[in-house]
């Protein structure tokens, strides 16, 4: 068996405006039915990567190449196989719920009959049944971006891009759209979604690329850049102060918590290291222990040399 | 290239489908931009229209407030068709701020046919406005001698005015950077028939303004729809006002078509 065509192909993609560099060199190749995560602070370029896969924008120079077509010259083909649910939402306010869906399935020259049944399985699906025929505008934010998603998906694109999907939504909602994400691998589809929320990336993504300053700053599966980063430790519950001090004297390269009565030994994540650090531990004297890798902070950090920007302010969330 | 040409077709019916529910959700700005002309019918009439009436040449002793009526209706008619396509902009401007323009960007659709719905929609919304001008035109007196050739004439006119001025004012919100601007440049629409034949007759006007006012093209699409709902036979100014017609729709069709189909450079 050959090997299938990437869903997305991308090599040497730049983009500038005057002279500010939007993107400088950005290569990354998704295969079919992955997700893949671009990761990085707002400003890193990744609302232009997917402007331009989805042939919003024209790109600089590069090859790219998008469900096989190239994005220059077949953006029409692009378009058939893509479907894009951006930061902003993308419903005719409006109209109902219904009609939203509707005019997808118009747009996509779907038959009367199945957009009739198509329709009726998005608003089920995306639980948005009992406010189908209010206008959007009413909608709270979740409800917005189930609305956004169900447009999307009502023509099964084989391939979707989410852009920030999740920015500006409750914790609730965010859990229902990463399992809605789940589904849609599950059937086959390519996901490329951009984040700036950590945690996002590492439930989600098959591969995750670190973007900073337009450049492709690291590649790999969450464990992979984890592995990239000290920052693994040990961390044990004492029962009383008595016993972390005597703990904290052996293990010099620990950290102790004396109001939380925990240590914090140093450990890259291997059984033996993990031995080693209970080799020197009393039995009695433990309340509990948890084994922590470095989190994607870590990571970010490491990598581009400053923190994650901080996620979007409330002041700034989309209004419900 | 059939299949091109049926999509578009198909395309065009969904998005007049878009367009023709937004006006019914959103009928303030429809009321509003009727109420428009009926106003100045009103101030004209009655509180000018003694006057004015007076002035008029070609009756004995000049005319009455109630042929002075008949007078500007046609005038009346075309500000209204001006009045919507200032909606129009308005309605386009506001329509590309929002996120779904770019969602029928990034899909395999006909995209002009984002354009066209807003035409056609926007030329319907100018029929039954016109229409309700006329009713109220007719409730106030006008009466008139025009067989059903002349009123066929004058739909046909009105539309194909709606459809150049929708095309224009459809380019005018385009090309605008907020709603606001947009509601602004398409004004000078409501301006120009104060400076042609629709209120007072040209010969009335000083030199240089006369010639501004005779050359301008309101001047022979009044002139022509007054002829055709008089009864009145039409004479060269049927053939200016289509010409003007036909080059202000290709123009405003192909400024419309450019802007909105030029790839954003950022």
């Amino acid at each position: 068996m050959t090997a299938p065509t990437p869903a997305i192909e991308v090599a040497g993609l730049t983009k500038a405006y005057g002279d500010t560099t939007v993107l400088d060199g950005v290569d990354l190749t998704v295969p079919e039915g992955t997700v893949y995560a671009l990761l990085g602070p707002n400003g890193a370029g990744k609302t232009t990567i997917v402007n331009i896969l989805s042939t919003l924008l024209t790109p600089g120079d590069g090859e790219i190449r998008v469900a096989g077509f190239d994005v220059r010259r077949e953006p029409a083909g692009v378009r058939a196989a893509i479907g894009v649910t951006g930061q902003f939402s993308a419903i005719d306010e409006l109209l109902t719920g219904r009609e939203n869906l509707r005019l997808m399935a118009d747009l996509a020259h779907l038959d009367r009959a199945t957009t009739t049944d198509a329709v009726q399985a998005m608003l089920e699906r995306f639980e948005l049944l009992d406010a189908a025929d209010r206008r959007a505008q009413t909608y709270s934010g979740g409800m917005k971006r189930r609305l956004d998603l169900a447009m999307t998906l009502i023509v099964r694109p084989r391939l979707i891009f989410l852009d920030e999907p999740t920015t500006g939504l409750d914790p609730r909602s965010r859990r229902e759209l990463w399992a809605i994400v789940r589904e849609l691998v599950a059937d086959g589809v390519t996901v490329l979604l951009t984040t700036q929320y950590l945690d996002e990336a590492d439930h989600l993504a098959d591969k995750i690329g670190v973007l900073d300053g337009g450049r492709l700053v690291a590649e790999g599966t969450s464990a992979e850049l984890k592995r990239r980063v000290p920052g693994g430790h040990v961390s044990v519950q004492f029962t009383d102060p008595a016993r972390l001090a005597v703990a904290a004297a052996t293990y010099l390269d620990a950290t102790a918590d004396h109001d939380a009565l925990t240590l914090q030994v140093p450990s890259d994540g291997t059984v033996a290291g993990l031995r080693r650090v209970l080799d020197g531990l009393d039995d009695d004297g433990v309340a509990g222990l948890t084994v922590e890798t470095a989190d994607l902070d870590d990571v970010f950090l490491a990598l581009t040399g400053h923190a994650a920007e901080a996620p979007v302010s409330e002041a700034e969330e989309i209004p419900a | 290239m059939s299949t091109t040409a049926t999509y578009t077709v198909r395309d065009s019916a969904t998005m007049l489908r878009r367009n023709l529910l937004h006006i019914r959700r959103y009928p303030s700005l429809s009321i509003m931009l009727v109420a428009q002309p009926i106003l100045f019918l009103l101030l004209f009439v009655y509180v000018f229209g003694g006057t004015l009436g007076a002035g008029l040449p070609g009756q004995q002793g000049g005319g009455d407030r109630t042929d002075y009526l008949v007078y500007i209706t046609p005038g009346i008619l075309i500000m209204t068709v001006a009045s919507v396509a200032l909606g129009t902009a308005i309605s386009t401007a506001t329509d590309m701020t929002t996120g779904i323009i770019a969602r029928f960007r990034t899909m395999d659709i006909a995209r002009v046919s984002v354009l066209t719905g807003h035409v056609l929609g926007a030329v319907i919304k100018t029929g039954f406005a016109v229409v309700v001008v006329a009713a109220f035109a007719f409730l106030l007196g006008f009466r008139s001698d025009a067989g059903a050739l002349g009123w066929l004439g004058a739909i046909g006119l009105l539309l194909l005015i709606a459809f150049a001025l929708t095309w224009l004012t459809v380019g005018m919100g385009l090309a605008a950077d907020s709603v606001e601007t947009a509601s602004n440049t398409p004004l000078f629409l409501m301006i120009l028939p104060f400076i042609s034949s629709a209120f007072v007759p040209t010969e009335a006007m000083p030199a240089g303004l006369r010639q501004f006012a005779e050359n301008q093209p309101f001047t022979p699409m009044i002139n022509t729809l007054r002829d055709l709902i008089t009864g009145t036979p039409t004479d060269s100014d049927l053939w200016l006002a289509i010409g003007w017609c036909v080059l202000i729709s290709l123009l405003g069709f192909l400024w419309s078509r450019r802007l909105f189909l030029r790839v954003p450079a950022k």
